[in-house]
Protein backbone atom coordinates (compact mmCIF):
# COMPACT_ATOMS: atom_id res chain seq x y z
CA UNK A 1 0.00 0.00 0.00
CA UNK A 2 1.28 3.25 -1.20
CA UNK A 3 1.63 6.17 1.45
CA UNK A 4 -0.12 9.72 0.26
CA UNK A 5 3.18 10.95 0.44
CA UNK A 6 4.56 9.46 -2.25
CA UNK A 7 1.51 9.65 -4.90
CA UNK A 8 0.74 13.05 -7.23
CA UNK A 9 -2.67 14.12 -7.71
CA UNK A 10 -5.03 15.36 -10.11
CA UNK A 11 -7.80 17.98 -9.00
CA UNK A 12 -10.22 14.84 -9.54
CA UNK A 13 -9.01 12.60 -6.88
CA UNK A 14 -7.08 10.47 -9.15
CA UNK A 15 -3.47 9.61 -7.78
CA UNK A 16 -0.22 8.09 -9.54
CA UNK A 17 3.01 6.41 -8.16
CA UNK A 18 5.28 7.28 -10.35
CA UNK A 19 8.33 4.90 -10.54
CA UNK A 20 10.93 5.95 -13.26
CA UNK A 21 8.65 5.82 -16.51
CA UNK A 22 5.92 3.34 -14.53
CA UNK A 23 2.92 4.67 -13.38
CA UNK A 24 0.26 3.15 -11.17
CA UNK A 25 -3.20 4.83 -11.26
CA UNK A 26 -5.95 5.18 -8.68
CA UNK A 27 -8.60 7.32 -7.03
CA UNK A 28 -8.17 8.63 -3.42
CA UNK A 29 -9.39 7.71 -0.34
CA UNK A 30 -11.58 11.28 -0.31
CA UNK A 31 -13.11 10.12 -3.23
CA UNK A 32 -14.10 6.51 -2.70
CA UNK A 33 -15.04 7.99 0.76
CA UNK A 34 -17.82 10.79 -0.87
CA UNK A 35 -19.07 7.58 -3.25
CA UNK A 36 -19.59 5.16 -0.52
CA UNK A 37 -19.62 1.63 -1.88
CA UNK A 38 -18.78 0.80 -5.23
CA UNK A 39 -20.36 -2.04 -6.71
CA UNK A 40 -18.32 -1.56 -10.40
CA UNK A 41 -14.91 -0.51 -12.08
CA UNK A 42 -16.22 0.10 -15.62
CA UNK A 43 -12.54 0.48 -17.31
CA UNK A 44 -12.74 -1.22 -21.23
CA UNK A 45 -10.43 -5.04 -20.94
CA UNK A 46 -9.29 -4.41 -23.79
CA UNK A 47 -8.07 -0.20 -23.34
CA UNK A 48 -4.63 0.43 -24.76
CA UNK A 49 -4.11 3.73 -23.92
CA UNK A 50 -4.76 6.68 -21.91
CA UNK A 51 -4.58 10.35 -22.79
CA UNK A 52 -4.11 13.25 -20.25
CA UNK A 53 -7.51 14.38 -18.94
CA UNK A 54 -10.18 12.20 -20.89
CA UNK A 55 -11.94 9.68 -19.07
CA UNK A 56 -10.37 5.89 -19.21
CA UNK A 57 -13.40 4.34 -17.26
CA UNK A 58 -15.90 4.88 -14.98
CA UNK A 59 -17.09 3.88 -11.06
CA UNK A 60 -20.23 2.59 -10.29
CA UNK A 61 -21.26 3.15 -6.43
CA UNK A 62 -24.59 2.64 -5.21
CA UNK A 63 -26.07 6.33 -5.59
CA UNK A 64 -23.73 7.62 -8.12
CA UNK A 65 -21.43 6.97 -11.02
CA UNK A 66 -18.08 8.91 -11.48
CA UNK A 67 -15.81 9.08 -14.48
CA UNK A 68 -12.32 8.39 -14.26
CA UNK A 69 -9.18 10.83 -15.73
CA UNK A 70 -6.10 10.23 -17.02
CA UNK A 71 -3.45 12.06 -14.74
CA UNK A 72 -1.46 11.65 -17.72
CA UNK A 73 -0.61 10.36 -21.38
CA UNK A 74 0.31 6.95 -21.39
CA UNK A 75 -0.05 3.12 -22.39
CA UNK A 76 -1.67 0.81 -20.46
CA UNK A 77 0.36 -1.89 -19.41
CA UNK A 78 -1.56 -3.72 -16.43
CA UNK A 79 -5.35 -3.75 -15.24
CA UNK A 80 -5.67 -4.39 -11.63
CA UNK A 81 -8.40 -7.25 -12.69
CA UNK A 82 -8.83 -8.17 -8.78
CA UNK A 83 -11.27 -5.26 -9.43
CA UNK A 84 -13.70 -7.23 -11.45
CA UNK A 85 -15.12 -9.47 -9.14
CA UNK A 86 -13.85 -7.58 -6.05
CA UNK A 87 -14.74 -3.74 -6.63
CA UNK A 88 -15.06 -3.38 -3.06
CA UNK A 89 -11.31 -3.33 -2.77
CA UNK A 90 -11.50 0.47 -3.87
CA UNK A 91 -13.50 0.89 -0.71
CA UNK A 92 -10.95 -0.93 1.50
CA UNK A 93 -7.74 0.32 -0.04
CA UNK A 94 -7.79 2.92 -2.17
CA UNK A 95 -4.14 3.23 -2.29
CA UNK A 96 -3.52 -0.43 -2.70
CA UNK A 97 -5.20 -3.39 -3.58
CA UNK A 98 -7.44 -0.83 -5.08
CA UNK A 99 -4.87 0.39 -7.97
CA UNK A 100 -7.11 0.26 -11.00
CA UNK A 101 -4.28 0.76 -13.83
CA UNK A 102 -0.35 0.49 -14.35
CA UNK A 103 0.87 2.38 -17.66
CA UNK A 104 4.08 3.42 -18.92
CA UNK A 105 4.50 7.16 -18.81
CA UNK A 106 4.42 9.01 -22.43
CA UNK A 107 5.81 12.52 -21.52
CA UNK A 108 7.11 12.92 -18.01
CA UNK A 109 6.65 17.10 -18.47
CA UNK A 110 2.95 16.31 -18.21
CA UNK A 111 3.61 15.16 -14.10
CA UNK A 112 4.99 18.63 -13.67
CA UNK A 113 1.18 19.71 -13.93
CA UNK A 114 -0.46 17.08 -11.01
CA UNK A 115 -0.44 18.28 -7.22
CA UNK A 116 1.22 17.02 -4.71
CA UNK A 117 -0.30 15.94 -0.81
CA UNK A 118 -0.47 19.80 0.60
CA UNK A 119 -2.07 21.19 -2.64
CA UNK A 120 -4.81 17.96 -3.12
CA UNK A 121 -5.03 18.49 0.51
CA UNK A 122 -6.01 21.94 0.71
CA UNK A 123 -8.64 21.20 -2.36
CA UNK A 124 -10.47 18.76 -0.60
CA UNK A 125 -10.31 21.14 2.31
CA UNK A 126 -8.59 18.87 5.05
CA UNK B 1 -30.79 24.96 6.77
CA UNK B 2 -32.80 22.87 8.93
CA UNK B 3 -32.09 19.93 11.42
CA UNK B 4 -33.51 17.29 12.89
CA UNK B 5 -33.64 16.50 16.60
CA UNK B 6 -31.67 13.19 15.57
CA UNK B 7 -28.89 15.62 13.93
CA UNK B 8 -26.23 15.48 17.06
CA UNK B 9 -26.30 11.92 17.20
CA UNK B 10 -26.21 11.44 13.44
CA UNK B 11 -22.83 13.45 13.96
CA UNK B 12 -21.48 11.61 16.47
CA UNK B 13 -21.82 8.58 14.72
CA UNK B 14 -19.92 9.91 11.94
CA UNK B 15 -23.08 9.80 9.09
CA UNK B 16 -21.87 11.29 5.88
CA UNK B 17 -24.43 14.34 5.87
CA UNK B 18 -26.16 15.85 2.79
CA UNK B 19 -28.40 18.35 1.95
CA UNK B 20 -32.07 17.15 1.44
CA UNK B 21 -35.17 18.67 1.15
CA UNK B 22 -33.73 22.05 3.31
CA UNK B 23 -32.53 19.54 6.02
CA UNK B 24 -29.16 18.38 6.51
CA UNK B 25 -29.81 14.42 6.51
CA UNK B 26 -27.28 11.16 7.18
CA UNK B 27 -27.28 9.75 3.34
CA UNK B 28 -25.48 6.50 5.34
CA UNK B 29 -23.37 6.14 8.41
CA UNK B 30 -21.10 3.27 7.47
CA UNK B 31 -22.16 1.78 3.99
CA UNK B 32 -25.38 1.75 2.07
CA UNK B 33 -25.20 -1.76 1.37
CA UNK B 34 -24.61 -2.98 5.03
CA UNK B 35 -27.77 -0.45 5.95
CA UNK B 36 -29.66 -2.19 3.39
CA UNK B 37 -28.78 -5.52 4.30
CA UNK B 38 -29.44 -4.96 7.99
CA UNK B 39 -33.17 -3.84 7.39
CA UNK B 40 -33.73 -6.82 4.84
CA UNK B 41 -31.70 -9.49 7.19
CA UNK B 42 -32.63 -7.93 10.45
CA UNK B 43 -33.83 -4.32 11.56
CA UNK B 44 -32.53 -0.62 10.98
CA UNK B 45 -33.56 2.98 12.01
CA UNK B 46 -33.89 5.78 9.96
CA UNK B 47 -34.52 9.22 11.32
CA UNK B 48 -36.77 10.83 8.66
CA UNK B 49 -37.95 13.66 10.40
CA UNK B 50 -38.03 15.53 7.74
CA UNK B 51 -41.21 14.06 6.35
CA UNK B 52 -44.21 16.42 6.39
CA UNK B 53 -47.07 16.20 8.89
CA UNK B 54 -50.15 18.22 8.30
CA UNK B 55 -53.39 17.68 10.70
CA UNK B 56 -56.62 18.07 9.19
CA UNK B 57 -59.44 18.59 11.15
CA UNK B 58 -63.55 20.35 11.51
CA UNK B 59 -66.70 18.96 10.46
CA UNK B 60 -66.04 18.03 7.19
CA UNK B 61 -62.45 16.98 7.04
CA UNK B 62 -63.71 13.41 5.00
CA UNK B 63 -64.90 15.65 2.34
CA UNK B 64 -61.81 17.58 1.96
CA UNK B 65 -59.79 14.86 1.61
CA UNK B 66 -62.04 12.93 -0.38
CA UNK B 67 -61.82 16.20 -3.00
CA UNK B 68 -58.08 16.83 -3.02
CA UNK B 69 -56.56 13.04 -3.28
CA UNK B 70 -57.24 10.23 -5.62
CA UNK B 71 -58.09 7.31 -2.72
CA UNK B 72 -60.64 6.67 -1.41
CA UNK B 73 -61.24 8.01 2.41
CA UNK B 74 -64.45 6.42 2.71
CA UNK B 75 -62.67 3.31 2.98
CA UNK B 76 -60.96 4.34 6.34
CA UNK B 77 -61.87 3.76 9.77
CA UNK B 78 -60.32 5.43 13.14
CA UNK B 79 -56.64 3.91 13.41
CA UNK B 80 -56.27 3.36 9.97
CA UNK B 81 -53.58 4.36 7.25
CA UNK B 82 -54.17 4.65 3.21
CA UNK B 83 -51.28 5.46 0.49
CA UNK B 84 -52.89 8.07 -1.58
CA UNK B 85 -51.62 11.08 -3.93
CA UNK B 86 -52.99 14.48 -4.79
CA UNK B 87 -53.30 15.58 -8.46
CA UNK B 88 -53.69 18.57 -10.32
CA UNK B 89 -56.68 19.27 -12.70
CA UNK B 90 -54.46 17.87 -15.48
CA UNK B 91 -53.63 14.59 -13.49
CA UNK B 92 -50.28 15.58 -12.82
CA UNK B 93 -49.53 14.34 -9.17
CA UNK B 94 -49.15 16.73 -6.58
CA UNK B 95 -47.74 15.04 -4.30
CA UNK B 96 -47.81 11.14 -2.43
CA UNK B 97 -48.78 10.68 0.84
CA UNK B 98 -50.01 8.86 3.53
CA UNK B 99 -53.85 10.01 4.84
CA UNK B 100 -53.82 9.06 9.02
CA UNK B 101 -57.69 8.75 10.54
CA UNK B 102 -57.97 9.11 13.78
CA UNK B 103 -61.65 10.56 13.98
CA UNK B 104 -64.22 11.24 11.67
CA UNK B 105 -63.11 14.96 12.41
CA UNK B 106 -58.69 14.66 12.43
CA UNK B 107 -57.00 13.27 10.01
CA UNK B 108 -53.09 13.89 9.92
CA UNK B 109 -51.52 13.99 6.06
CA UNK B 110 -47.78 13.01 5.65
CA UNK B 111 -46.15 14.29 2.83
CA UNK B 112 -42.79 14.83 1.44
CA UNK B 113 -40.37 16.81 2.63
CA UNK B 114 -39.12 18.23 -0.84
CA UNK B 115 -43.21 19.12 -0.86
CA UNK B 116 -44.73 20.34 2.32
CA UNK B 117 -44.87 24.11 1.44
CA UNK B 118 -46.34 23.63 -1.90
CA UNK B 119 -48.89 20.88 -0.37
CA UNK B 120 -49.91 22.96 2.15
CA UNK B 121 -50.45 25.85 -0.16
CA UNK B 122 -52.47 23.73 -2.57
CA UNK B 123 -54.17 21.78 0.45
CA UNK B 124 -55.41 25.79 1.70
CA UNK B 125 -56.16 26.80 -1.81
CA UNK B 126 -58.48 23.60 -2.31
CA UNK B 127 -60.10 24.52 1.11
CA UNK B 128 -63.71 24.69 0.41
CA UNK B 129 -64.87 23.15 3.07
CA UNK B 130 -63.93 24.99 6.10
CA UNK B 131 -61.58 22.39 7.70
CA UNK B 132 -58.77 23.65 10.08
CA UNK B 133 -55.24 22.76 8.38
CA UNK B 134 -52.02 22.88 10.72
CA UNK B 135 -48.22 21.92 9.30
CA UNK B 136 -46.76 20.91 12.62
CA UNK B 137 -43.80 19.16 10.84
CA UNK B 138 -41.64 20.86 12.43
CA UNK B 139 -43.13 19.47 15.76
CA UNK B 140 -43.08 16.23 15.03
CA UNK B 141 -39.95 14.03 15.01
CA UNK B 142 -40.63 10.54 12.94
CA UNK B 143 -38.53 7.38 13.40
CA UNK B 144 -38.93 4.74 11.07
CA UNK B 145 -37.65 1.01 12.59
CA UNK B 146 -37.92 -1.33 9.76
CA UNK B 147 -37.39 -4.92 8.98
CA UNK B 148 -38.11 -8.45 10.38
CA UNK B 149 -37.05 -8.19 14.07
CA UNK B 150 -38.71 -4.88 14.19
CA UNK B 151 -41.97 -6.24 15.63
CA UNK B 152 -39.80 -7.25 18.68
CA UNK B 153 -37.87 -4.81 19.14
CA UNK B 154 -41.04 -2.31 19.00
CA UNK B 155 -42.81 -5.02 21.04
CA UNK B 156 -40.08 -5.11 23.90
CA UNK B 157 -39.93 -1.20 24.34
CA UNK B 158 -43.97 -1.19 24.40
CA UNK B 159 -43.78 -4.24 27.07
CA UNK B 160 -47.37 -4.74 26.80
CA UNK B 161 -49.05 -6.65 23.94
CA UNK B 162 -48.52 -4.98 20.68
CA UNK B 163 -50.95 -5.81 18.02
CA UNK B 164 -50.78 -3.74 15.03
CA UNK B 165 -52.73 -4.82 11.54
CA UNK B 166 -50.26 -3.46 8.87
CA UNK B 167 -51.12 -0.25 7.93
CA UNK B 168 -52.98 0.46 11.26
CA UNK B 169 -51.94 2.27 13.74
CA UNK B 170 -52.47 3.43 17.32
CA UNK B 171 -51.57 6.31 19.53
CA UNK B 172 -49.91 5.42 23.03
CA UNK B 173 -46.91 5.35 25.11
CA UNK B 174 -43.51 4.30 23.86
CA UNK B 175 -40.76 5.17 26.16
CA UNK B 176 -42.13 7.31 28.10
CA UNK B 177 -43.29 9.63 25.28
CA UNK B 178 -46.54 9.87 23.69
CA UNK B 179 -46.40 8.24 20.05
CA UNK B 180 -48.80 7.55 16.76
CA UNK B 181 -47.32 4.01 16.45
CA UNK B 182 -47.74 3.25 12.79
CA UNK B 183 -47.26 -0.44 10.90
CA UNK B 184 -46.21 1.39 7.89
CA UNK B 185 -42.72 2.05 6.12
CA UNK B 186 -40.88 2.58 2.75
CA UNK B 187 -38.56 -0.53 2.68
CA UNK B 188 -40.82 -3.54 1.97
CA UNK B 189 -40.42 -5.18 5.17
CA UNK B 190 -42.31 -5.17 8.59
CA UNK B 191 -41.88 -2.01 10.55
CA UNK B 192 -42.95 0.53 12.58
CA UNK B 193 -43.12 4.78 11.70
CA UNK B 194 -43.07 6.75 15.03
CA UNK B 195 -44.40 9.93 15.37
CA UNK B 196 -43.69 12.11 18.70
CA UNK B 197 -42.97 15.41 19.57
CA UNK B 198 -40.17 16.56 22.33
CA UNK B 199 -36.81 18.49 22.25
CA UNK B 200 -33.69 16.80 21.26
CA UNK B 201 -32.95 15.10 24.95
CA UNK B 202 -36.25 13.29 24.51
CA UNK B 203 -35.04 12.71 20.97
CA UNK B 204 -32.05 11.42 21.97
CA UNK B 205 -33.54 8.94 24.64
CA UNK B 206 -35.77 7.47 22.26
CA UNK B 207 -33.02 6.71 19.92
CA UNK B 208 -31.42 4.64 22.59
CA UNK B 209 -34.10 2.57 23.54
CA UNK B 210 -34.28 1.72 20.05
CA UNK B 211 -30.53 1.08 19.90
CA UNK B 212 -30.53 -0.64 23.29
CA UNK B 213 -33.67 -2.78 22.02
CA UNK B 214 -32.04 -3.31 18.72
CA UNK B 215 -28.67 -4.64 20.26
CA UNK B 216 -29.18 -8.38 20.26
CA UNK B 217 -30.11 -8.10 16.28
CA UNK B 218 -27.48 -5.60 15.68
CA UNK B 219 -29.38 -2.86 15.04
CA UNK B 220 -28.18 -0.56 12.43
CA UNK B 221 -28.79 3.36 11.74
CA UNK B 222 -29.74 3.39 8.20
CA UNK B 223 -29.57 6.55 6.13
CA UNK B 224 -31.20 8.00 2.84
CA UNK B 225 -29.18 6.28 0.88
CA UNK B 226 -30.44 2.81 1.90
CA UNK B 227 -33.41 3.85 1.83
CA UNK B 228 -33.87 4.64 -1.62
CA UNK B 229 -31.99 1.09 -2.40
CA UNK B 230 -35.13 0.10 -0.59
CA UNK B 231 -37.50 1.25 -1.63
CA UNK B 232 -36.46 1.01 -4.94
CA UNK B 233 -35.89 -2.94 -4.80
CA UNK B 234 -39.73 -2.67 -3.90
CA UNK B 235 -40.87 -0.96 -7.12
CA UNK B 236 -41.87 2.26 -5.13
CA UNK B 237 -42.25 5.62 -6.30
CA UNK B 238 -40.41 8.71 -5.51
CA UNK B 239 -41.34 11.90 -5.94
CA UNK B 240 -39.16 13.87 -7.91
CA UNK B 241 -37.98 11.02 -9.42
CA UNK B 242 -40.70 8.63 -10.60
CA UNK B 243 -43.98 10.81 -10.35
CA UNK B 244 -43.76 14.64 -10.25
CA UNK B 245 -46.43 17.06 -12.12
CA UNK B 246 -45.52 15.81 -15.49
CA UNK B 247 -46.77 12.26 -15.10
CA UNK B 248 -50.34 10.79 -13.57
CA UNK B 249 -51.07 8.20 -11.57
CA UNK B 250 -52.34 5.78 -13.79
CA UNK B 251 -49.22 5.59 -16.24
CA UNK B 252 -47.38 5.24 -12.30
CA UNK B 253 -48.89 1.67 -11.49
CA UNK B 254 -50.79 3.59 -8.78
CA UNK B 255 -54.12 2.41 -10.49
CA UNK B 256 -54.87 0.81 -7.47
CA UNK B 257 -55.09 3.80 -5.30
CA UNK B 258 -57.18 6.11 -8.03
CA UNK B 259 -60.71 5.28 -7.65
CA UNK B 260 -62.11 6.48 -10.76
CA UNK B 261 -65.33 6.01 -9.37
CA UNK B 262 -65.58 7.68 -6.53
CA UNK B 263 -67.26 11.46 -6.63
CA UNK B 264 -65.69 14.29 -7.75
CA UNK B 265 -62.16 14.96 -6.65
CA UNK B 266 -59.55 16.76 -8.49
CA UNK B 267 -57.74 15.31 -11.81
CA UNK B 268 -61.00 13.42 -12.04
CA UNK B 269 -61.70 14.44 -15.44
CA UNK B 270 -58.21 14.29 -16.86
CA UNK B 271 -57.88 10.77 -15.37
CA UNK B 272 -60.87 9.67 -16.73
CA UNK B 273 -59.84 10.98 -19.92
CA UNK B 274 -56.48 9.12 -20.05
CA UNK B 275 -58.51 5.82 -18.95
CA UNK B 276 -60.79 6.23 -22.01
CA UNK B 277 -57.96 7.13 -24.42
CA UNK B 278 -55.58 4.42 -23.06
CA UNK B 279 -52.40 4.74 -21.71
CA UNK B 280 -49.38 5.95 -23.99
CA UNK B 281 -46.29 4.60 -21.54
CA UNK B 282 -46.23 3.02 -18.92
CA UNK B 283 -43.22 3.24 -15.15
CA UNK B 284 -41.86 -0.11 -16.26
CA UNK B 285 -39.54 -2.05 -14.27
CA UNK B 286 -36.02 -3.66 -15.63
CA UNK B 287 -33.39 -5.48 -15.00
CA UNK B 288 -30.26 -6.86 -16.65
CA UNK B 289 -27.56 -9.43 -15.83
CA UNK B 290 -24.82 -7.11 -16.94
CA UNK B 291 -22.52 -5.06 -14.66
CA UNK B 292 -24.18 -1.74 -16.30
CA UNK B 293 -26.25 0.57 -13.87
CA UNK B 294 -28.97 2.62 -15.44
CA UNK B 295 -28.98 6.13 -13.24
CA UNK B 296 -32.24 8.51 -13.04
CA UNK B 297 -32.64 10.05 -16.75
CA UNK B 298 -30.75 7.74 -18.91
CA UNK B 299 -32.04 6.94 -22.59
CA UNK B 300 -34.27 3.44 -23.17
CA UNK B 301 -33.94 2.04 -26.06
CA UNK B 302 -34.55 -0.63 -28.25
CA UNK B 303 -32.81 -1.22 -31.71
CA UNK B 304 -31.08 2.31 -31.10
CA UNK B 305 -34.66 3.64 -30.94
CA UNK B 306 -35.42 5.79 -28.09
CA UNK B 307 -38.36 4.01 -26.62
CA UNK B 308 -38.22 5.81 -22.87
CA UNK B 309 -36.42 7.19 -20.20
CA UNK B 310 -34.74 5.58 -16.36
CA UNK B 311 -36.43 7.84 -13.70
CA UNK B 312 -34.66 5.37 -10.78
CA UNK B 313 -31.76 2.68 -10.80
CA UNK B 314 -29.62 1.55 -9.09
CA UNK B 315 -27.69 -2.00 -8.40
CA UNK B 316 -29.80 -3.83 -5.65
CA UNK B 317 -28.02 -4.61 -2.94
CA UNK B 318 -29.66 -7.90 -2.93
CA UNK B 319 -29.74 -9.57 -5.83
CA UNK B 320 -26.35 -7.30 -7.11
CA UNK B 321 -27.95 -6.75 -10.58
CA UNK B 322 -28.89 -3.50 -12.20
CA UNK B 323 -32.26 -2.68 -11.10
CA UNK B 324 -34.38 0.35 -12.59
CA UNK B 325 -37.64 1.97 -12.79
CA UNK B 326 -38.36 3.89 -15.96
CA UNK B 327 -41.09 5.00 -18.16
CA UNK B 328 -41.65 3.41 -21.46
CA UNK B 329 -43.53 3.22 -24.59
CA UNK B 330 -46.48 1.54 -23.76
CA UNK B 331 -45.85 -1.17 -26.83
CA UNK B 332 -42.85 -2.15 -25.49
CA UNK B 333 -43.99 -2.19 -22.08
CA UNK B 334 -45.26 -5.90 -21.37
CA UNK B 335 -43.56 -7.89 -18.72
CA UNK B 336 -40.71 -9.93 -20.67
CA UNK B 337 -39.81 -7.21 -23.25
CA UNK B 338 -36.28 -6.81 -24.04
CA UNK B 339 -35.52 -2.99 -24.21
CA UNK B 340 -31.61 -1.42 -23.46
CA UNK B 341 -30.37 0.72 -20.88
CA UNK B 342 -28.45 3.25 -23.18
CA UNK B 343 -25.45 4.16 -20.55
CA UNK B 344 -22.47 6.02 -22.16
CA UNK B 345 -23.09 5.48 -25.88
CA UNK B 346 -23.80 1.53 -25.04
CA UNK B 347 -26.83 -0.07 -25.39
CA UNK B 348 -26.90 -2.56 -22.40
CA UNK B 349 -29.74 -5.61 -22.55
CA UNK B 350 -32.44 -5.80 -20.42
CA UNK B 351 -35.59 -6.74 -19.61
CA UNK B 352 -38.95 -5.50 -18.28
CA UNK B 353 -39.97 -7.40 -15.22
CA UNK B 354 -42.74 -7.27 -12.63
CA UNK B 355 -42.67 -5.94 -9.37
CA UNK B 356 -41.22 -5.98 -6.68
CA UNK B 357 -37.55 -7.01 -8.09
CA UNK B 358 -37.23 -9.01 -4.80
CA UNK B 359 -39.65 -11.50 -3.81
CA UNK B 360 -40.35 -11.99 0.27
Amino acid sequence: MFKPEQLKYTKDHEWIFIDGNIGIIGVTDYAQGELGDIVYIDIDPKLSEISLGETFGTIEAVKTVSDLYAPCSGKVIELNKELTDHPELVNAEPLGEGWMIKIEIADPSQLNELLDLDAYNSLIGK
Amino acid sequence: MKKTKFYHIHEKLGAKIVEFAGYLMPVQYSSIIAEHKAVRNTVGVFDVSHMGEIFVTGENVSDFIQHITVNDVNKLYSGRVQYSAMCYEDGGIVDDLLVYKFSDTKFMLVVNASNLDKDFAWMNANNKFGVELSNLSDEYSLLAVQGPKSIEVIQSIYGKELNIEYYNFIEDKLADTDMIISRTGYTGEVGYELYFKGDEAAAEKIWNKIIEAGKDFNIQPAGLGARDSLRLEYGFCLYGNDIDNTTNPLEAGLGWITRLNKKGFIGKDALLKVKSEGLKRKLTALTSDQKAFPRHGYDLTVGGKKVGSVTSGTVSPVLDVPIALGYVDIEYASEGNEIDFSIRGKEIPAKVVKLPFIKN
